[in-house]
């Protein structure tokens, strides 16, 4: 049994690693959010979903007029990002001003703004559904194949315990972009002025605003970027996986955030490093449940592990791996 | 003056009564005249919120909104041939207004925002479904499934406890969470419970996994074999009416005021004497059983459960429905979940019949995406949202028992000088001043 387990361990680690840092990207949104506002953004996951629509969308358009097979497949991937990333960038904006911030202004319970972000995902799902539908008449869209080359790398030849590992071309592409848009992000948050502001509003919003700083204006970017990078991970996702469907972001939404309480809520290192060990995880459970149980499990669980993963660290360790303890204050 | 005419009118008992009378009478000839109007249906539902804003007294409102629901809806509906789906209509109503009651001391009361509350009705629905049918013999080593249908009455309670029980075992992690996390662990118990359900057919085949269990007993009433949706619609009224029942009698009680103390400030409640995690315990074992009766009555009569039925879109239409009608308020929560019902099951679907008449005579287009049928996210979305940031305390607002503080002061100072009554308790004190002070809304 061990030796089976070991055996496939290079290609789960591969298969582990590309969920993983989708997790991680989409993990930030939560942590950002939630770091400021204290806020969990129940849409974030069907931001991470309409982006990979979105990106479908402009993949088929440029198809259509021929970009597709005129242009190096690089740069048309890069051209899709962008324009994705803008866009729900701008969504995201916009659902942190009709959907959030009334509430702030009215010092609403925390409970409300629970309830419009679950709304607000509601909305997104059926709208996505209702176009993707409208126009393919069929809600589950197969994305055009870019980046779809088999590779397979032969460590069998050198290590004979392992058995060989087979991956897209696309996981490179997952790999590299993952790891720009975190280091990035870690610049843009430690770095810059705005990444200060963000960083002064989280810690503290009344004193923030007393330094002159524009607390919504911090918010609004806040949201910006964490849709944007949630937007440009669901493209990643759909060139990755191929289908998607309106309700992707629900699941993947929920791991992202255990992810993010994982690595400690509001710690954006610690939700790159949660996200990679969920998705290490849960490809491990993905793939030797079955052989650990005896067939009593199968990969079908693999749901319900995350959650277990989440429900534990909750109750035994709420401030995650890499955070802080918070203490309540009357 | 026709307005001071018309307020006098408004004011005066004599005048209302007569003018509600007029009305239930006029709907319920119009329902029995006009078989398949659906409007007559639901105008006649609506007498009972017309009654809940009467002037009379309380007693005289159930009593009269029992009849109304128990004798007059059936007997007037039972004339034509849609009256099955009526009641099929009422039936359903019946159970999601005891869900959504349930969840409404979960969510309104003590302020925990349970997103997978349908696991609780998954778990009644899938206790009667197992033993009820053929599939208990596949694990069972002993005894004789399918079990009668007389054993349903039974059901109904081991329903309710066994809910409760998981209700207490949810709790007991979960509770330990800090305020927001809640919702999404209750939502991640709720995947969990659905996901294993639906896979629980290896290595011991317990719920039949995906294929569900079909073939459910129906239950037996002394003999009467019930299977038609007029039948089970006095069974869900009677359970209704209990858990109606319980939940007025338990919002004034201690438990319910010390659920709205956790609410409306954690640690302040703890700061008076409040067990915490006793009192919010004590909130999800009682929704959860509320859930859990419903549940079985819902597995007796689809008589097929599987685990579709229990996803997270149906824990949030429960929400919904709490949430449109007003959190923490009876009443509103009833209304609630009738709107919400009546809109998924009547409205909607009667649109979208209507709509693909109208494309199939070629009048206009109509998109197959468009379906108003499909397009229930939307609108739960829409709703959640215009009612949050609108109107948060929902369609009937949840109002706080009125107190009398002189008579209570009163009665205090009266109650200490007799020597069997003790002094004035803190607890009256604490009362008074939550009372008049109105609480906070959520």
């Amino acid at each position: 049994m061990l030796q089976q387990i070991i055996q496939i361990l290079p290609q789960v680690i591969i298969d582990g690693l590309t969920l993983g840092f989708v997790y991680a990207v989409v993990a930030i949104g939560y942590t950002m959010v939630y770091g400021i506002l204290e806020l969990i953004n129940f849409a974030h996951g069907d931001v991470f979903m309409t982006g990979s629509f979105i990106g479908a969308a402009v993949l088929f358009f440029m198809m259509s007029v021929g970009f597709l097979s005129s242009l190096p497949s690089l740069i048309v991937f890069i051209i899709v990002m962008a324009i994705t990333a803008i866009v729900t960038g701008l969504m995201g904006v916009g659902i942190e001003r009709v959907a959030y911030r009334p509430l702030r202004k009215r010092n609403a319970p925390k409970l409300i703004a629970l309830i419009t972000s679950i709304g607000i995902s509601f909305v997104l799902e059926d709208v996505v559904r209702f176009f993707a539908e409208l126009k393919t008449g069929n809600y589950i869209i197969t994305s055009p194949p870019l980046f779809n080359q088999k590779m397979t790398l032969d460590i069998h030849s050198v290590m004979p315990v392992f058995n060989k590992i087979t991956f897209q071309s696309s996981f490179i592409l997952v790999f590299i972009v993952t790891i720009i848009m975190l280091i990035a992000l870690d610049i843009f948050v430690n770095r810059t002025k705005w990444g200060m502001a963000m960083r002064a509003v989280a810690q503290d919003r009344e004193t923030a605003s007393l330094m002159s700083i524009n607390v919504n204006r911090v918010i609004s970017i806040t949201f910006f970027v964490g849709s944007a990078l949630g937007g440009a991970t669901g493209v990643l996702f759909m060139i990755q996986y191929g289908t998607i469907d309106p309700y992707i972001g629900f699941i993947l939404g929920i791991k992202a955030f255990t992810a993010a309480v994982l690595g400690g809520i509001g710690n954006i290192r610690g939700a790159m490093l949660g996200g990679i060990l969920l998705g290490l995880l849960e490809m491990f459970a993905a793939a030797n449940l079955s052989t650990i149980t005896h067939g009593a499990m199968g990969a079908e669980y693999k749901d319900v592990f995350a959650f277990i993963i989440l429900i534990l660290v909750l109750i035994f360790k709420p401030e995650g791996l890499f955070g802080k303890a918070v203490v309540e204050k009357v | 003056m026709i307005f001071g005419w018309m307020n006098q009118f408004a004011q005066s008992k004599r005048s209302q009564i007569i003018f509600f009378a007029a009305y239930v009478v006029l709907t319920s000839l119009g329902l029995y005249f006009i078989q398949d109007s659906v409007i007559a249906f639901l105008l006649l539902l609506f007498s009972i919120l017309i009654l809940y804003y009467l002037k009379l007294s309380n007693k005289a409102k159930w009593i009269m909104g029992f009849l109304i629901l128990a004798i007059l809806v059936p007997l007037s509906a039972s004339h034509g041939s849609a009256y099955q789906s009526y009641m099929e209509v009422g039936t359903l109503v019946g159970i999601y207004a005891a869900m959504s009651l349930g969840l409404n001391i979960v969510v309104g009361f003590a302020g925990l925002l349970d997103l997978g509350f349908i696991a609780f009705f998954a778990v009644g629905a899938y206790t009667y479904g197992i033993f009820a049918s053929a599939q208990a013999s596949k694990f069972m080593p002993f005894g004789h499934y399918p079990l009668p249908g007389d054993t349903f009455w039974l059901f109904i309670i081991a329903g309710a406890l066994i809910a409760s029980i998981f209700g207490i075992l949810l709790g007991i992690p979960v509770l330990r969470v800090r305020g927001d996390y809640l919702a999404i662990v209750t939502l991640g118990f709720g995947e969990i419970i659905r996901i294993v359900l639906n896979n629980m057919d290896h290595p011991i085949n317990i719920t039949n996994g995906s294929m569900g269990i079909s073939s459910i007993t129906p239950p037996d009433f002394f003999g009467i074999s019930i299977g038609n949706s007029s039948q089970f619609y006095y069974i869900v009224l009677a359970i209704f009416m209990v858990v109606m029942y319980i939940v007025t009698k338990l919002e004034d009680s201690k438990l319910g005021r010390a659920w709205k103390a956790v609410r409306d400030n954690e640690i302040a409640a703890q700061a008076m004497g409040i067990p915490l995690v006793r009192t919010k315990l004590a909130a999800f074992a009682i929704g959860a059983s509320f859930s859990g009766m419903m549940g079985t009555v819902f597995a007796a009569k689809q008589m097929f459960v599987d685990a579709t039925s229990f996803t997270y879109l149906e824990s949030t239409m429960i929400l919904v429905m709490v949430i449109l009608g007003g959190m923490g308020s009876v009443p509103g929560v009833i209304l609630g979940a009738a709107v919400v019902t009546i809109l998924n099951t009547q409205v909607l679907t009667e649109i979208s019949n209507w709509l693909n008449q109208l494309s199939t005579t070629g009048a206009i287009a109509i998109p197959d995406a468009l379906s108003p049928a499909k397009m229930q996210r939307l609108i739960f979305g829409i709703l959640l949202i215009v009612f949050a940031l609108y109107r948060s305390q929902g369609l009937i607002p949840h109002k706080n028992k009125k107190v009398n503080a002189e008579e209570l002061k009163k009665a205090a100072s009266e109650g200490s000088s007799s020597p069997e009554a003790g002094s004035p308790s803190p607890e009256t004190a604490l009362v008074n001043e939550s009372r008049t002070t109105g609480g906070v809304d959520l």
